[in-house]
């Protein structure tokens, strides 16, 4: 079993429309979204859920006023500065680690998992689809995006599918860093724009440090082909394979705002073949081909 | 007074807004970037000198002399970044959230301090600008440390910008949290409405006061409009898609420098926040 991860670095890349174009080319496949905190993909592939479970993070805590004595102990151990001086926690601000509750002589503490988000295993018209939404303003995004990428290869090997293509979230941080650990390969959407090379090149480093291969794809290519070609020679020189150029189209926006890929919304245009030729070249690219490639097993 | 500039989605323009909103107003303010995973203010906002902090945290270190193996630190742990194998403490610094806990508890005084660096803090100044932006270290998974560490350079009368990282998790509401006023920036695509529609019931958590800035104001279709009519949410400003604007942004241009219009236009939005900010304060 395979796993392609598409992330960017910048967010609003293009990551979201050309998973869902590759969901409308892939075969034998099963979909996973990983950018728990905005997750868009399911408003192009309208999934129908078929199971809905709760996603039970971290700890947080809250001090039973009638038991609380007032020592300030707990005010005085937190490193988050999340207890007033009226002994109330600041969910926000409350990092879940307990020290609070271990120390508290009066036992006032109450610390108890929570529900932190939900999960959800769903069916497309492109095949299954494993996702998620954390709860807003939630911690913890990196262990439920564990989690679903462990119940999408859970879920490819029951049904004997091959390859599994997960959409990532924007930046370089903990819910990144969890989409993109064992992966087989990655795919950098980047545009031309001096943000766009500046993210790249630290999404590249953090492939880098985590030993992933990965793969460019220059998205808008032409609102800056000068830019482009900059981003191409910085792609040769980190020794990352660019799989193609993609063109500015409005046609993008127009089959989102349809619920569409652009695979379906204009199936004769010159984009369908552009994106499609770049997904074959990460079909059949050694990355993705070779024996060993495949996904290392998701711990914890 | 503190303005955030935020937006779920990525990639729809608050580098943009808050960059070109800075450099219109002609008096101090500090520019803090708080997208750590990814800033960007720097390649537009340059100033010609920049001083490096580097920034790290608590990690645990094991003075194996004086642990007698209690394992009272791996119990107390929330995060795992301890275990006992045998008589043995293994620390996994990168897993640690720095609570000081195991030090807190260990009996024997065996847990020293080490430290993880979380990354770098850059300031500089440019024209009237103190531009200070958070660079997470490739490899750090905890970005809300980093911004914090940003926001710290706040005292009560400055006037100061924030452009905060996309999403509505951790790293975003810390970025908020301290603002009197956010500045949302969408663009009305079904992608800008889902991701805008999470961020305001995150806005509204926080009880901060919010306005709209929609970008691409000409492409997609009218929801983002409707939403914001039936949520009372003000929209401030209307950016059209334009490749010239496009073109100037992937150049790491400003478009204030382009033409004197968009410097006034800047400044109008800038007022409005301030009416705004001020009605919301009388509302709560």
């Amino acid at each position: 079993m395979k796993e392609l991860v598409v992330i960017s670095g910048k967010g609003g890349t293009g990551k979201t429309s050309l998973t869902a174009a590759f969901a409308a080319l892939a075969e034998n496949h099963l979909l996973c979204d990983t950018d728990v905190d905005a997750a868009d993909l399911h408003l192009l592939l309208a999934p129908r859920i078929v199971e809905t479970h709760n996603f039970i993070g971290g700890s947080k805590a809250a001090i039973i006023a009638e038991d609380c004595s007032g020592c300030g102990l707990c005010t005085e151990l937190c490193r988050f500065a999340a207890i007033s001086d009226d002994f109330v926690v600041d969910p926000s601000e409350c990092e879940g680690c307990g020290v609070c509750r271990a120390f508290c002589p009066e036992e006032a503490v109450d610390f108890q998992p929570r529900k932190c988000g939900e999960w959800f295993s769903s069916t497309t018209r492109f095949g299954p689809l494993v996702h998620a939404r954390l709860g807003i303003g939630e911690e913890n995004s990196g262990k439920l995006v564990s989690l679903i990428r462990k119940q999408a290869q859970f879920l490819a090997e029951q049904s004997g599918l091959e390859l599994i293509v997960t959409d990532g979230p924007p930046g370089i941080g903990c819910p990144v860093i969890a989409s993109i650990t064992g992966a087989t390969a990655l795919l950098i959407v980047v545009e031309p724009t001096i943000s766009g090379l500046h993210d790249m090149q630290r999404v590249a480093e953090l492939a880098r440090h985590f030993k992933i291969p990965a793969m460019v794809c220059i998205n808008k290519y032409d609102l800056n082909e000068e830019m482009s070609s900059v981003i191409e020679l910085e792609t040769e020189r980190r020794k990352l394979m660019t799989v193609g150029r993609i063109p500015f189209d409005p046609a993008f926006i127009r089959a989102m705002v349809k619920g569409e890929t652009i695979i379906e919304y204009d199936p004769s245009a010159q984009l369908v073949e552009t994106v499609s030729s770049i997904w074959n070249r990460i079909r059949s690219s050694e990355l993705m081909t070779k024996k060993e490639a495949r996904i290392l097993p998701i711990m914890k | 007074m503190i303005i955030s500039v935020a937006s779920g989605k990525g990639g729809t323009g608050k580098t943009t807004v808050s960059i070109n909103l800075a450099a219109s107003l002609k008096r101090p303010l500090k520019l803090l970037d708080c997208d750590v995973e990814e800033p960007n203010v720097h390649l537009f906002i340059k100033p010609g000198e920049l001083v490096s902090r580097t920034e790290s945290t608590f990690v645990p270190v094991i003075d194996e002399t004086r642990c007698n193996g209690c394992r009272k630190c791996a119990e107390l742990c929330e995060f795992n970044a301890l275990a006992v194998i045998g008589e043995k403490v293994l620390v996994f610094p990168e897993l640690c959230h720095s609570c000081e806990g195991c030090q807190m508890i260990c009996p024997e005084q065996a847990v020293k301090d080490g430290h993880r660096e979380l990354g770098t803090i850059e300031t500089g100044t440019w024209n009237h600008i103190t531009l200070s932006y958070g660079r997470l270290r490739v490899g750090e998974a905890m970005s809300p440390p980093l911004i914090s560490r940003v926001q710290s350079i706040i005292e009560p009368a400055d006037l100061v910008i924030i452009d905060a990282p996309p999403g509505t998790s951790c790293p975003a509401i810390k970025a908020m949290k301290v603002s009197d006023f956010v500045l949302l920036v969408t663009e009305p695509t079904p992608f800008g409405l889902h991701d805008l529609v999470l961020t305001v019931e995150a806005v509204k958590k926080l009880s901060i006061p919010c306005g709209l800035v929609i970008n691409r104001a000409d492409i997609g279709n009218e929801d983002v409009y409707r939403y914001a009519r039936k949520e009372g949410l003000p929209i401030l400003m209307e950016i059209p898609f334009s490749r010239t604007i496009a073109e100037i942004y992937s150049q790491g241009g400003l478009l204030v420098d382009q033409s004197p219009e968009w410097r006034i236009r800047f400044c109008r939005l800038f007022d409005s926040i301030a009416e705004t900010a001020v009605l919301g304060e009388v509302s709560q």
